[in-house]
């Protein structure tokens, strides 16, 4: 039987949620091929929730735990990576498009000679092949690309595919990884958290984005109460982020992030197609916009056209009120 | 310091995608090219690593079809010192394989650092830069926003998810610009005067294997048609009804 690998990732010891998402796609995956699912979980102190990767859909879980693993490193995990697809032979190798997924995947890839997709967003089997949907132009278009070599790799693009509880209760076997010693080509000095404990857009089920009409860095205060009371992470347009109102990380767009939340809220931004490409993906879009003609107002779900500095501080006051 | 800078040619951002006949590939008819918005950040840091004394020589180098000589002559403009064009029919969307085919050409030409954007906001694959790093052996510094050249070490942060880490590696060494890094600077009038008399060197190259095939190319589902819920603060709490009730979402 054949082996699906699941790459999941570890953050602060613990599991993040496109881990699940990964697990679960290879579960969904092995049925329609008949393989084996085989997880592996790469950090330092990892807490013992590995083995419910089991109800998931893993039947057995790799653990790489160490000190050298607390940062993300490229030469450690890469060689962790390999050594797991040997040991298993595994065919197919998925992992989640994160910061790191997609600095480490390529890296696998290129040294197993294997055809790699990138941020996929839909995977089928026909006649055999393994086919995997990659946005393409941040969006605008989809290509949809068969994989031909013996190893085939792709990085699933967080949030668009669920995790699923195929097998509740069920605890996957545990197998311990040694680290390999290699050496190391890149040395981590520091790693610096970026915004505190905000949540980041490509993680967000909710997203509020401010544009050009939000008009100042000041005023995005009302930005981020509104995503306060809802959860969500702020986002940012283009304009929001050249104008230096807002950080680079929060730009959603054809040269920022791409995301795929349940509801996007653009407060003060006409969607640009470039805007459009990187959020068109959201499942219920809302523009609060004064512009009537502007190209969001025809494309969203829900709009109000009106001035965001009355309709935003509304809405914080009206969802409140049903939060309590 | 010998700096190799790869830049690519990609439909501008502005440009509305239109699939092909065949549904392979998109047609270019009537579609405006620009440098690859990421790389313009790698033309940059070249040009301040060389203005600084830090770096001798820029050579920028692009692979694709006969159009990619105009982004190199952007290159020349904006102070490159030589540019090489890698002549093939068509790119395909097989990172390895472009991978593979400018590692043959990047061990011909030799380079201390190697910069170049850190993703082509065409196939958004961001596999090359990475890729590369592993066939030429050499260690790869991705999504960079700030970079340091001392002597023969690099020290570079790279942008993760809600953090920032600070990476130190040995040159020679491959780095992934990232906006942040640098405000790309417009070409000199004397610069365009430069890159037009420019004779642009192309040597013809043609990838071997493919791994990864294109099966069709398709636009996103067409949403459903929305509505305006009202004017003004006053449509509110109709909207909060509907994002409670009909969409589910809150």
């Amino acid at each position: 039987m054949s082996t699906i690998l699941a790459v999941t990732e570890c953050r602060d010891g613990k599991l993040h949620k496109t881990s699940l998402e990964v697990v679960s796609q290879a579960k969904a995956l092995s049925e329609k091929i008949g393989a084996g699912v085989v997880a592996l979980v790469i950090g330092s102190g990892i807490s013992v929730e590995s083995a419910s990767l089991g109800e998931y859909g893993a039947t057995k879980v790799l653990v790489a735990d160490g000190q050298a693993l607390e940062n993300y490193q490229p030469d450690l995990y890469k060689s962790i990576i390999i050594e797991a697809i040997r040991q298993n032979s595994a065919e197919i190798v998925l992992a989640p498009a994160t910061a790191i997924g997609k600095d480490i995947m390529p890296r696998v890839a290129a040294r197993l000679e294997a055809g790699m997709v990138s941020d996929c967003t839909k995977i089928l089997v026909q006649d055999h092949t393994i086919q995997a949907e990659h946005p393409i132009f941040a969006g605008k278009a989809f290509a949809l690309l068969s994989v031909n070599s013996a190893v085939k790799i792709i990085t699933l693009r967080p949030s668009v595919f669920d995790a699923i509880q195929t097998n509740p209760g069920v605890a996957a076997p545990v197998e311990k990884v040694g680290l390999p010693a290699i050496e190391i080509k890149v040395k981590t000095r520091e790693v610096k958290k970026t915004g505190g404990n905000k949540l980041d857009v490509a993680d967000a089920d909710i997203i509020v984005t401010g544009g050009r009409g939000v008009r100042s860095a000041e005023n995005f205060k009302i930005i981020e109460e509104l995503a306060a009371c809802l959860n969500a992470a702020v986002g940012a347009t283009r304009a929001a982020v050249d104008s230096g109102w807002r950080p680079h990380e929060e730009q959603v767009g054809q040269t920022g992030k791409v995301v795929s939340p349940n509801l996007y809220i653009m407060c003060g931004a006409s969607g640009s197609i470039q805007h459009w490409a990187g959020m068109s993906g959201a499942k219920c879009i809302v523009a609060v916009n004064k512009d009537p003609n502007a190209p969001i107002i025809e494309r969203a779900d829900y709009s109000i056209i009106g001035d965001l500095f009355e309709v935003v501080p509304a809405l914080i006051e009206e969802i409140r009120k049903i939060r309590g | 310091m010998k700096i190799l800078v790869l830049v690519k040619q990609v439909p501008d951002t502005e440009a509305t995608i239109r699939i092909s006949g065949d549904r392979k590939k998109i047609d270019e008819a009537g579609v405006k090219f620009i440098v690859n918005p990421y790389d313009e950040f790698a033309i940059e840091e070249a040009l301040k690593l060389k203005e600084s004394g830090a770096a001798t020589f820029i050579v920028a180098v692009s692979l694709g079809p006969d159009r990619v000589k105009e982004a190199l002559r952007t290159a020349v403009a904006m102070g490159v010192d030589d540019v090489l064009h890698l002549k093939t029919a068509d790119l395909g969307m097989d990172g390895l394989a472009t991978a593979q085919l400018l590692s043959e050409s990047i061990k011909e030409i030799g380079f201390d650092l190697l910069l170049m954007g850190k993703e082509a906001i065409d196939d958004g694959n961001m596999q090359v830069g990475p890729m590369l790093a592993e066939l030429l052996d050499v260690p790869c510094l991705s999504v960079v926003t700030a970079l340091q050249v001392n002597g023969a070490s690099v020290v570079a942060e790279r942008e993760g998810d809600g953090c920032a880490e600070v990476l130190e590696a040995q040159l020679p060494c491959i780095i992934t610009c990232q906006k942040g890094l640098n405000e790309p600077r417009y070409p000199s009038i004397r610069g365009v005067m430069l890159a037009k008399k420019k004779e642009i060197a192309e040597k013809i190259v043609q990838s071997a294997n493919h791994t990864v095939s294109v099966e069709s190319l398709s636009y996103p589902q067409a949403r459903q048609a929305g509505m305006i819920v009202g004017e003004g603060a006053a449509a509110v709490p109709e909207l909060v009804k509907k994002l409670r009730e009909e969409a589910k979402v809150i």
